[in-house]
């Protein structure tokens, strides 16, 4: 009998969520500028996702009690993608009748809006990731890198290794190791390595770490044995990320010679390793930590009145400073949106105007009070990368200290996006606008 | 009366040998199937049918590829994600740069899938059990190196192929609704003949090879035979699957979706499902893709005000919990509990 009842009453829970989840009605203000966000708590890189995604909605529960931007308040609703694409396609399918503008959060569910957005009108504000090529606005008017994209990334990479060793000119015969992830993911920067290691005469040599990469003894041993190796590239993802940092400790390797791509730099990748990972460099886009006058505001209004997102112990980590980070330059695109269109709710081609025309200076950001924390960006039609700097920064132990900046090397890789940007463009049939 | 037979009374051969012997199915399945093609397309959202049907059409597909091999054959495979690869990226280079019609594309993907899956069923003919589970597992990751790194396949640095403009019969495919007839009539085409592939000689074959194959020998079954033509069927339906849904849902072929966690949930849907059944992989499919969307959107309702760590987390918990609770209630999955259910009301009022 006992299982009868148990059956009966799951039946009616399941049979009552339904309803109650079909027949839910979103209370959708008519006033406020909505947005999906689609982020991942759960799943292996819970991490990254719960960190930047919080740290979107805390900036905006700031501006919606400072009574909204020019007015008009935010509104967002979570979808939980578990850095799982389907899922992710669930959620913008879910989302689009009211978002104009989705933050995939993964390549993945990036490579599969591309088409949507563009089709649907979109905006897919893909930064700091996603397909390098993307920043040619001509090809791509609905994605947007912005700040910069991989390939900027790592010649800037490039320019930080050449400086630490003393100038350009001493990266001739240098040995540089590509540790990466052997997904597309890992494997997109390789070619432009290639070029680079030709350019400037230092040799590269790729590793792959298989998926998803928790074991990397084998291509530490080559690294620092057999290709004795000057410097590392660490190009992984989630928990692959903190593994080579133990593994250089365990064979010794000067961890002041592993260079992270800027989704290895979080206190989520370095903690974990110890003291290992002192001493460890990575790329960013932007600054962390508690000191800036708008992070302060947050910690005041947000967090003091208990509505936090997050665990307040991570707040001011590199993964929050990037949702904060993405919520101020969606805000520049809105405020700059509303000077050409009027103050009011957007649609997905003026906000996409307003993210085209982003032109956030030095004096904008100290007014924001994000002093040292972000650098200018300047976007046009064709360039939807705009940031134009590279930050570095170092683990000191305990926390990220800046370690100078450097500026990608436009000349050499603009042609390359514009090269591999013509060749989608083909494929899909797409004739590319006309920017002058 | 729909199911008021309470007892076997077969008076002919063709009665004996219908696919559906008793009135409740026939009558279910064709009001399904009006359902499916005629009350669905015309009362679902867009939201409905691009991202609940779709997905959940092609993932039942995959399962019942998987089944034929795990639940009728018995030879387990942790390689059915890597399959299903090879099937989109296939029908996307056949249909992107061949040219090739779009179904005839869909289907090529198909049987290149199965020519990959029946190399990697070799090992089938000397290796069990769990160690074909280990050399399948071989096949995902040696399937997953070559699709990242063969850069004709992927064509360049992203890895991946974009799906472009589709076109059938001349007609442009753009709406979730052209897209949903596509795929229903893919996987009715493709149900219908798998169904009564397993009623046939083969599927008979399969059977006694997975009860007890050196037994299946001896009667004169062709183990090597028979279980090339299991991982070659059930790789096509993969492949099939994994050029459906990215054509129709992903819109673009990249690897990272093809993943090991894939491969395990394929495997799980048909234990939850049901192994050896094709209502089975329906079931297993739409418990495993459905079911967490809906604990997610009815978690959004019911706990509106709990943090969102926890909202989030509580989904794996409650759709964790729900698969114990299933497994320790019917393990033969859920098919086999509409299955007793349905072998009650045929002897109804007259148990034995």
């Amino acid at each position: 009998m006992g299982r009868k009842w148990i059956f009966t009453l799951f039946a009616l829970v399941l049979a009552c969520s339904l309803i109650l989840a079909s027949g839910q009605v979103q209370a959708a203000d008519e006033k406020a500028q909505f947005f999906g966000l689609l982020i991942y708590r759960t799943g292996p890189f819970a991490a990254g996702g719960s960190g930047m995604g919080s740290g979107w909605e805390d900036f905006m529960e700031l501006r919606n009690m400072q009574g909204g931007v020019n007015g008009i308040k935010y509104a967002w609703e979570e979808c939980e993608t578990a850095y799982n694409t389907a899922r992710g396609v669930e959620c913008y399918e879910r989302l689009k009748d009211k978002a104009v503008l989705f933050h995939p959060w993964s390549t993945g569910i990036t490579y599969a809006l591309i088409p949507r957005g563009t089709k649907e009108e979109k905006v897919i504000f893909s930064s700091g990731y996603g397909r390098a090529d993307a920043s040619d606005g001509s090809v791509f008017p609905w994605v947007f890198t912005t700040p910069t994209n991989y390939w900027s990334q790592n010649s800037a990479k490039i320019k930080f290794i050449g400086e630490k060793m003393g100038g350009m000119d001493k990266l001739k015969g240098l040995k540089i190791a590509n540790l990466h992830i052997d997904v597309p993911y890992g494997q997109e920067t390789k070619p432009m390595l290639d070029a680079l290691a030709e350019k400037f005469g230092f040799t590269i040599q790729h590793f792959p770490v298989p998926w998803p990469g928790i074991d990397q003894k084998a291509q530490w041993m080559d690294i620092v044995r057999r290709f004795k190796a000057d410097w590392v590239i660490n190009r992984n993802w989630g928990v692959s990320c903190t593994v080579p940092l133990k593994e250089a400790a365990r064979l010794g390797f000067p961890r002041e010679r592993v260079l992270g791509v800027w989704w290895c730099g979080s206190e989520e990748d370095v903690l974990p390793a110890g003291p290992a990972a002192k001493g460890y460099y990575s790329a960013n886009f932007h600054g962390s930590g508690k000191d800036f006058p708008l992070v302060k505001e947050i910690i005041d209004k947000v967090y003091g009145t208990m509505k936090g997102h997050m665990a307040f112990t991570r707040v001011g980590s590199v993964y929050w400073s990037r949702g904060i980070y993405i919520g101020v330059v969606t805000e520049e695109a809105i405020l700059t949106a509303h000077k050409k269109f009027g103050v009011k709710v957007l649609t997905g081609e003026e906000i996409r105007w307003g993210m085209e025309n982003l032109n956030i200076t030095a004096e904008r950001i100290k007014e924001l009070g994000l002093e040292g924390f972000m650098s200018p960006i300047k976007t046009s039609c064709e360039n939807h990368e705009g940031g134009n700097i590279v930050l570095f920064q170092q683990w000191d132990g305990e926390k990220w200290v800046p370690a100078g900046t450097q500026t990608p090397m436009n000349d050499f890789v603009w042609p390359l996006i514009k090269e591999s940007a013509a060749k989608y463009a083909k494929e899909q049939g797409i004739t590319p606008k006309d920017c002058k | 009366m729909l199911y008021r037979e309470c007892g076997n009374f077969k008076d002919n051969y063709a009665k004996d040998m219908a696919i559906f012997p008793i009135p409740l199915d026939r009558w279910g399945l064709g009001i399904m199937l009006v359902f499916a093609f005629l009350v669905i397309p015309f009362t679902a959202s867009d939201y409905w049918l691009s991202s609940i049907m779709i997905p959940f059409y092609c993932f039942s597909l995959a399962a019942l590829g998987l089944n034929f091999l795990t639940g009728y054959a018995g030879q387990v495979s942790l390689g059915h994600a890597a399959f299903m690869a090879v099937g989109a990226y296939s029908s996307l280079i056949l249909y992107g740069r061949y040219g090739i019609p779009l179904v005839p594309s869909i289907l090529g993907g198909g049987i290149v899938s199965a020519i990959v899956g029946s190399i990697f069923g070799i090992p089938s003919l000397r290796i069990k059990g769990f160690y074909l589970a280990v050399s399948t597992l071989a096949a995902q990751f040696i399937i997953e190196w070559v699709l990242t790194h063969w850069k004709w396949v992927s064509g360049g640095v992203f890895g991946t192929i974009d799906v472009p403009n589709l076109y059938i019969f001349g007609a442009l495919l753009d709406t979730p609704l052209k897209k949903y007839y596509l795929v229903l009539c893919i996987v009715a085409l493709m149900i219908t003949f798998g169904k009564n592939l397993v009623r046939g000689q083969l599927g008979r074959n399969w059977m006694a090879i997975r009860d007890m194959d050196v037994a299946a020998e001896i009667i004169g079954v062709s183990l090597f035979r028979y279980k090339l033509i299991a991982f070659a069927v059930s790789s096509f339906y993969a492949g099939v699957a994994g050029a459906l849904i990215t054509i129709t849902y992903y819109g673009a072929a990249n690897i990272e979706e093809f993943n090991l966690f894939l491969s395990f949930h394929l495997l799980g849907m048909i234990i939850i499902g049901g192994m050896g059944t094709i209502l089975g992989s329906f079931l297993g499919a739409g418990f495993m893709v459905l079911l967490p969307i809906f604990i997610n959107q009815s978690m959004l309702t019911f706990m509106e005000r709990v943090p969102s760590n926890l909202r989030a987390n509580s989904e794996a918990i409650v759709f964790g919990g729900l698969i114990v609770f299933f497994l320790i209630v019917e393990p033969y999955g859920m098919a086999r509990l509409w299955h007793t259910i349905k072998e009650k009301m045929r002897l109804w009022p007259f148990p034995y």
